[in-house]
């Protein structure tokens, strides 16, 4: 299962605190899906304002990127730049 | 001359990526050719001018255009009224998600003008005196209301509130009446009270930085033309034609398909182009007058109205063992949004300890509302603020300690599989070998005179990818025009043009570049976050590849052989069939016979790019304090960075002068100045000091190339590291020079010679 931890305080309000969770999915689409089922909105908030570093590596608009069992997933607040 | 150090696994055989032909731009710019935003011009174009308040804050009673209307040769005259009052919806189009109800307030003030040059509103006439005239005869009457500027003095819970409707996000409850603190964020790890109890140093320091703007050469600039059939066109000077069309479309209630966007040529962005100010209010002129509509905005509306750059508080307080050993760290930031939302403490929370491996911290950061123009990214928004109290503070610390400043931030970098303070772990990364180049060069142990002081800092910044898209055309003869949606800020033609000459096989000067519009490619993000050699790179190597791929079935059908049996060698086809005696195939050869083989050649790629990796940079700086009068020559500059493969290396050479020459004037002399009402005192080039050529060395750039594994060429972007540094690189050199710890930016010889008399 993947290790994903949100802890941008942003997360907070949808997870009632909880920053770490446990998530068996085979990528990020279904990986959102599962959080969004546990914590409704949560989904629409990371897919909106989230990227998502998938073993280091920022991932942004990355449905399909696939996921291994033992990923670590880091939601972290979407990056721009100048 | 730049330093190489290339550390990639594959040493790839390459003709033309990493060398530096003349860029494809330059004969246009040097001779004056090259159409920017306020070159263009139409039949019959009118000339569209904006009304501003000359008060902080203030309710607008109302706005009385009959006069103007009534002026001869006046076509048009705008205020919100003419725009869809929007709900309070977060629209991704531009650098992240953008409010777009704020954008369009912030385009045209609604019931309440929020700082000095909010546009009221707007007038389009026959020249631009009339329209000068015009704006003098609308009355606006205002209620003028207390403002805040400063960002502490706007968290106080008895400041004048700019947004009634703004409660503070990020909390754990939430508010139960609004404030001026739109969002707190925090990060945290491990056990902060444990680590400062294993401390046997600790420092605790608070600095601030004033706002600053991108400081463009260029000043905003469009052409818009609404036909009677509903059809749209507009020109402009930004960073992405894309990002116009969208912020257009909705703020006026139209369909993007109706608006096409034509980039002009771009005299700077930095990020302050990376939004919308004039282009949906010259469509709203156009479309009342019947005829195209011009602006151009003065020096002057450009520091009054676009988006400058937060002013910001840092507090840090840092924990570390005797031996340097960083155990804990706790940074507060405090940032200027400006008129709505949005400042850059999200990025800057996230950068401010990355180069540093700390396992206990916490680091809050507010973005906190302001009566001042609207911030807008500037190169790696927010981190530059952040790195300057970090980088002063870790300073501060190797002086406690007695440590070299290097080596107290070598003892604490992050590696390869270190956790950064953001969160995810660290993988191809060049920081230590950054580090390196900056110990191991001559210039960090040459000798200094009496007076002159030596500091170094370090900086971090992600960079991105997203959404791009590119084609490659091959003409009948063999040459081939590179197509991107991506605005040229910083040699991004050249780098596409080596990429696509590079996969094809041809000598560059056989490769044109283009920008294109809107109608004319799809969809790209807009030219930020350092993505564009990255991202839309990958978008022209593939898209090459797939030329390739179709030259070799080309070749192979007029050999009458297996795809198979063609190999793509130094823009040729060569055939591998040993019983075959063709001679190669070139793409010229190739490309004549193109309509008999399948018809023209070309390809197109559109693809989410992932996998960017993030940049480092160390630099040094020498600097001289003249005691009299407070006066700091930069003597020697040198800048160290992790740039992935230099496609062009004078291009990225070019990008860390020109961050480091940004960074300087950010340091000495940058600052936006208000009178006691609020206004800006200081809204020309003459008061608000940038640097130029004069004031600084050559600054010598150190090219570490560590590739990024994600990209064909090993590319990561780099124009935004090296403004991360010099701000406290500057600082630090100083206090080495006068043995004071200035905190205070910029620091400007009335400040030095204050601080230099209180010793």
């Amino acid at each position: 299962m993947a290790h994903v931890v949100a802890a941008c305080s942003t997360c907070r309000p949808f997870t009632g605190g909880t920053t770490q969770f446990e998530v068996e999915a085979p990528n990020v689409r279904r990986l959102i899906a599962e959080l969004d089922r546990r914590y409704p909105g949560f989904g629409d908030h990371i897919t909106r304002r989230m990227a998502i570093a998938i073993d280091g590596e920022i991932h942004q608009d990355a449905d399909a990127a696939p996921l291994a069992p033992d990923s670590e997933v880091y939601l972290i607040p979407r990056i721009g730049g100048g | 001359m730049s330093d190489f150090l290339d550390r990639s696994e594959a040493t790839l055989d390459l003709k033309v990526v990493g060398t530096r032909p003349v860029r494809p731009d330059g004969a246009d710019k040097v001779t004056g050719r090259a159409t920017f935003g306020a070159d263009f011009a139409m039949p019959g174009m009118l000339v569209g001018k904006i009304k501003r308040s000359p008060h902080a804050h203030a309710a607008i009673v109302s706005i009385d255009t009959r006069k103007a209307r009534a002026l001869a040769g006046v076509k048009a005259v705008v205020t919100a009224a003419d725009f869809p009052d929007l709900a309070s919806e977060a629209y991704e189009a531009g650098e992240g998600a953008a409010n777009l109800r704020d954008l369009s307030l912030n385009c045209m003030a609604r019931g309440k003008a929020l700082y000095d040059g909010h546009a009221v509103a707007a007038v389009a006439a026959t020249s631009s005196v009339i329209a000068d005239a015009a704006l003098d005869m609308i009355e606006v009457t205002y209620e003028v209301l207390a403002h805040v500027i400063d960002v502490e003095d706007a968290m106080a819970p008895d400041a004048p509130l700019l947004h009634a409707h703004l409660f503070t996000e990020g909390l754990e409850a939430k508010p139960d009446k609004p404030s001026n603190i739109a969002q707190r964020n925090r990060l945290t790890r491990g056990d902060l009270e444990a680590g400062f109890a294993m401390a046997d140093v600790v420092l605790e320091a608070r600095y601030t930085t004033a706002a600053v703007h991108q400081g463009y050469i260029e000043p905003h600039a469009c052409v818009a033309a609404f036909g009677a059939d509903g059809q749209c066109q507009v020109w402009s000077s930004s960073q992405g034609q894309f990002m116009v069309r969208t912020y257009c479309a909705k703020l006026l209630g139209l369909e993007s398909s109706d608006i096409r966007v034509t980039p002009a040529e771009i005299g700077g962005g930095f990020g302050g182009k990376t939004t919308v100010y004039l282009e949906p209010v010259a469509l709203a002129l156009s479309r009342l007058a019947g005829a195209p509509v011009k602006m151009v905005m003065s020096r002057e509306e450009v520091f009054r109205a676009t988006g400058p750059t937060s002013g910001a508080v840092i507090e840090v307080k840092l924990g570390a063992r005797a031996d340097g050993t960083l155990v804990a760290a706790d940074v507060v930031l405090k940032y200027q949004a400006g008129a709505f939302p949005g400042s850059p403490v999200g990025a800057g929370s996230m950068t401010a300890l990355a180069c540093y491996d700390v396992p206990n911290f916490r680091v809050t950061g507010f973005d906190v509302v302001t009566n001042s123009p609207k911030v807008a990214a500037y190169r790696a928004p927010g981190a530059p603020i952040a790195a300057f109290g970090i980088e002063s503070a870790i300073d501060e610390l190797a002086l406690k300690l007695g440590m070299d400043p290097l080596a107290l931030r070598m003892k604490n970098a992050v590696r390869d599989g270190v956790k950064a303070a953001y969160g995810p772990t660290f993988r191809n990364i060049g920081y230590v070998e950054t580090l390196e180049a900056i110990q191991n060069h001559p210039h960090y142990t040459a000798p200094l005179e009496p007076g002159q002081g030596r500091g170094v800092a370090v900086g971090f910044w992600f960079n991105i990818g997203g959404e791009s898209t590119a084609a490659v055309n091959v003409g009948e003869d063999g040459t081939a025009v590179v197509v991107t949606g991506n605005p040229d800020i910083g040699g991004s033609r050249a780098a596409m043009a080596m990429m696509a000459a590079e996969v094809l096989g041809l000598p560059i000067e056989k490769v044109r570049p283009i920008v294109a519009d809107t109608a004319a490619i799809g969809f790209s993000m807009l030219t930020g976050g350092s993505r564009t050699t990255f991202a839309t790179g990958m978008a022209v190597t593939q898209a090459a590849q797939k030329i390739v791929v179709d030259l070799k079935r080309r070749a192979a059908q007029i050999w009458e052989v297996g795809a198979d049996q063609v190999d793509w060698i130094d823009g040729a086809a060569v055939c591998l069939d040993a019983s075959k005696t063709h001679p190669d195939l070139t793409l010229a050869a190739l490309a004549a016979r193109s309509a008999r083989t399948g018809g023209p050649i070309g390809a197109q790629v559109s693809l989410t790019a992932q996998g960017a990796g993030p940049g480092f940079a160390a630099h040094i700086c020498d600097v001289e304090v003249d005691r009299e009068t407070g006066h700091v020559t930069i003597l020697r500059y040198t800048a160290a960075q992790d740039v992935g493969r230099a496609i062009h290396p004078a291009y990225v050479e070019g990008q860390i002068q020109g961050g480091v020459a940004q960074g300087i004037g950010w340091a000495l002399n940058e600052e936006y100045i208000f009178d006691r009402d609020g206004r800006m005192e200081n809204a020309g080039f003459l008061d608000y000091r940038m640097p130029v050529a004069s004031d600084l060395p050559m600054i010598e750039p150190i090219l570490i190339e560590v590739a990024n594994p994600r990209h064909p060429f090993g590319a990561k972007g780099v124009g935004e590291a090296p403004i991360v540094p010099p701000l406290a690189a500057v600082a630090n050199a100083v206090r080495a020079a006068i043995g004071v710890r200035m905190t205070g930016l910029p620091l400007s010889p009335p400040k030095i010679r204050a601080a230099i008399d209180a010793r």
